[in-house]
């Protein structure tokens, strides 16, 4: 079996904080190759950005990073910070939540989108500006070399992260990663910009990694999901498998809990009982447990991995006896 | 630029610091009287078309003391707030680009350092190396380097917070260039606006040095010399102290007034506002 483009295994982190250590990432594994797609989903809390921190290695200070973390085969984990800034905007890159505050207020577009390759590529001002001129156009920034020569301020929230976008894309990186990218937009730019990312990912032949909240976006969007609960992977397979023959409770609750249209007046939106628990208070078996429906002696033992059908794979230990619809 | 011609409080202080970097120059290639010429019967003069400003106890020409006064105050200005700015700032960045015990140590120093009153620091350095211009300006600089170095660490400690430098390390830069790319270009006004009041601050310290007899020695003309001397004939001649008072409260106020409007301009979310 050949290497992985990205392969994570038993990947664990545990960041400082007021109340002690807490473990944001609890060993989590999965694998991602060139041409995948892979969507993220998962409250707030459950450990989605500081994956995506882990895989940039821009962990904050004083987190203990632990299992293993390799690209081409590479382990990540042990390089040094140099190695790592070799890397990032190279061959990984990254798609920030908030296109208002990921741009440097001072620097021009122009100049901003051609860092990365003056500073990876070696490419000099004049070739670099033609370089970041194309990858506005290909991000579809109306304008776009009319727009080189602006700051920041003078673009809406969809312009900026276009020129978010170009800057990630600028290398050519072999895996992009999304975090939330159209949370902070409208609706109606949401589509558009996620469409856009699927183009240029699908042109590129990249591996992409879409982390959201939202199913919708997961569902239209990515090939491959995986659901994290706790810091952990609870559930993961292809999209629609996942989506529609979910076999968590904790996924079946998820999908349970989306607003629909077109549902009954005085309907009652489902909820997931309880709240997502703190880091630090996380319970040593399955960390769903205190919320699940299904709860019984054998949820006090951690959960493993275990394969549904191909492909499809859910940390449950009673997902057979709970069934395909529980 | 047209935006720099507009702004009021700048294009003032543009004037007044001009007129005192004009007034240094000028006293370099020609002054009315020579600044040592004594001329004791003429003293006490009262402004006529021979002394624009009248003489002093001695019948020196007080219009060529205050211009080769100019001289002493950019000299200490500069070199204070130079030291402040390349040893202060460059910590402040480390500080903020290394935290943990850099950090620690960089600050722990500058509370060491400011527990002593820069008027201490010159007493001492006195004490060993003798009074004089030089001793005064080192000792008005160590006074500036911790000013300098908290306030580069807290306004670069709020820059590496954002979102922008993240992004930036996305990107794969390191901490080297994420300082002199993103965090310095970004404190910069910040810490303009603090160099012109701490010009300001420098240039009134050395008159209270000189005033105290620690700084410049005569026969060095010095604005804060000119006030102490003046202060001994108050009752005979208080317009001797009005002079050089009124030279100092100018060149403070044209360099703070200079700062704010560097900074309004200088920002290019502030110019967006206007």
């Amino acid at each position: 079996m050949s290497t992985s483009l990205l392969e994570v295994r038993d990947l664990r982190v545990t960041l400082n904080t007021s109340r002690g250590p807490a473990d944001a990432l609890r060993g989590l594994s999965f694998a991602l190759d060139r041409g995948e797609t892979l969507g993220v989903v998962g409250e707030s809390g459950c450990g989605k950005s500081m994956l995506a921190l882990t895989l940039m290695g821009l962990l904050p200070e004083g987190a203990r990073v632990s299992g293993s973390l390799r690209f081409e085969g590479r382990e990540l984990l042990a390089q040094d910070e140099a190695a790592w800034c070799r890397l990032r905007g190279d061959r990984i890159a990254m798609v920030f939540q908030e296109p208002m505050t990921a741009l440097n207020p001072l620097h021009t577009i122009g100049r901003q989108v051609a860092e990365p390759l003056r500073l990876h590529r070696g490419l000099d001002a004049v070739a670099a500006r033609a370089e970041a001129l194309r990858l506005l156009e290909q991000v579809r920034l109306p304008q776009a070399a009319r727009r080189l020569d602006a700051h920041p301020h003078q673009l809406s929230g969809g312009q900026r992260q276009r020129v978010v976008i170009a800057m990630a894309l600028a290398c050519q990186p072999d895996l992009l990663i999304a975090d939330e990218p159209t949370t902070a937009l409208d609706v109606t730019l949401q589509r558009e910009i996620l469409q856009l990312i699927a183009d240029l990912v699908a042109d590129r032949h990249m591996a992409l990694m879409l982390i959201s909240h939202d199913l919708a976006v997961i569902a239209r969007n990515v090939r491959r999901v995986m659901v994290m609960y706790g810091g952990l992977g609870v559930e993961q397979g292809p999209a629609g498998e996942v989506l529609h023959r979910p076999m968590h409770p904790y996924t079946r609750g998820l999908l349970a809990a989306r607003p629909r249209l077109g549902a009954a007046r005085g309907e009652r939106l489902q909820t997931i009982p309880g709240r997502v628990p703190e880091l630090v208070d996380l319970p040593t078996g399955c960390p769903f447990a205190d919320r699940c429906a299904h709860r019984e002696a054998v949820c006090e033992a951690p959960p493993s991995m275990r394969p549904v059908a191909e492909g499809h794979e859910v940390a449950c230990l009673r997902w057979e006896t709970l069934g395909p619809k529980g | 630029m047209r935006a720099a011609l507009t702004h009021r409080s700048f294009m003032l202080g543009a004037v007044l610091a001009l007129a005192l970097l004009l007034a240094a120059g000028l006293s370099l290639v020609w002054t009315p009287y020579p600044p040592h010429a004594i001329d004791v019967p003429n003293r006490f003069q009262p402004p006529s078309a021979a002394h624009w400003l009248g003489t002093d106890s001695l019948g020196r020409d007080i219009a060529t003391l205050l211009l080769v006064g100019a001289q002493n105050s950019i000299l200490v200005g500069v070199v204070a707030v130079g030291m402040g700015l390349v040893l202060g700032v460059g910590l402040g960045l480390l500080a903020s680009a290394r935290r943990g015990w850099a950090e620690e140590f960089v600050m722990r120093l500058s509370d060491f350092t400011f527990a002593f009153p820069a008027l201490l620091t010159a007493i001492m350095l006195t004490a060993v190396y003798g009074p004089g211009l030089f001793t005064s300006i080192i000792a008005i600089g160590i006074f500036n380097i911790p000013v300098f170095a908290r306030l580069t660490r807290a306004a670069a400690n709020a820059v590496w917070a954002r979102d922008f430098i993240l992004a930036a390390r996305a990107c794969g830069k390191g901490a080297v260039r994420i300082t002199l790319e993103h965090v310095l270009p970004n404190i910069a006004s910040v810490i303009i606006v603090q160099a012109t009041i701490q010009f300001a601050t420098a240039i009134l310290a050395e008159a209270a040095l000189s005033y105290l007899g620690l700084g410049t020695q005569p026969p060095q003309p010095s604005w804060g010399r000119m006030l102490n001397e003046a202060q001994t004939q108050m009752f005979q001649a208080p317009q001797l102290a009005l002079y050089p008072g009124v030279a100092i409260a100018l060149s403070v106020l044209g360099l703070n007034l200079l700062g704010d409007g560097l900074r309004d301009l200088l920002d290019p979310r502030l110019a967006r506002q206007r």
